[in-house]
């Protein structure tokens, strides 16, 4: 994510005081030097609530991801149920797919599938009626 | 008698409901009517981030974080159930 520019924030409705003792205590083990982004405390779920992510039953957030470009806006986002974890491949790639599509200020686009290397769309007059001839459907898929 | 659990990824449900009188109930009825309207405001693509200010555990300090200051960069923004939970 550094690589990318990116900078990560966690949140949960955990205390910072938990946070430091779950990174001291486990994270640190996994990750070398511990975790390198600000964990953010939401103890009264009102971030989560904003975000339409926070679960008021169980008092938790559940695993929303949002990729917020450098404007502020959000570009996409991921809801899971807490039991299964994300993808952390995929959210790289809508990134850096996010970021081409900025950095050619709207003149690409990327079609379903695409990782980087992969063929851009140039959507334009041209294109209408001709994406079968620039794109195949098994681009969609992993090689 | 508190009755055991298995831990799972799910933090254990409450089920105070069940005592509630008829009139905190139609509170807790209008106040779920309410978080759908919040549900239907939701976040949309293409539309700025609500903005937040959080304390938070960086590298071995405290700190105050807010949306705002990140403004210029790109941002990954990940909610999660609770420390210590399993996935």
């Amino acid at each position: 994510m550094q690589d990318l520019g990116v900078e990560v924030l966690s949140v949960s409705v955990d205390s910072m005081f938990v946070h430091k003792m779950w990174n001291d205590h486990e994270l640190s083990k996994m990750v070398e030097g511990g975790i390198p982004y600000p964990m953010l405390s939401d103890q009264d779920g009102s971030i989560g609530k904003a975000y339409g992510i926070y679960d008021e039953d169980a008092g938790i957030e559940t695993r929303g991801r949002f990729i917020i470009d450098p404007d502020g806006n959000v570009q996409g986002y991921e809801v899971l149920t807490p039991p299964v974890g994300r993808n952390v491949s995929e959210s790289i790639r809508q990134i850096k797919a996010f970021q081409l599509v900025r950095a050619s200020k709207g003149t690409e686009a990327t079609p379903s599938g695409w990782q980087p290397g992969k063929a851009v769309l140039k959507p334009g007059p041209d294109l209408v009626g001709n994406v079968w001839k620039v794109w195949k459907t098994s681009e969609a898929f992993e090689d | 008698m508190p009755k055991e659990f298995k831990a799972g990824c799910q933090r254990p449900i409450s089920n105070n409901d069940v005592n509630l009188e008829l009139d905190q109930k139609e509170e807790k009825e209008e106040k779920l009517n309410e978080g759908d309207e919040q549900l239907m405001s939701m976040i949309k693509v293409g539309k700025p981030a609500p903005e937040f200010t959080a304390s938070a555990y960086i590298k071995g300090k405290f700190a105050e974080v807010s949306l705002s200051e990140y403004k210029g960069k790109w941002v990954l923004l990940c909610f999660y159930p609770g420390d210590f939970t399993f996935v």
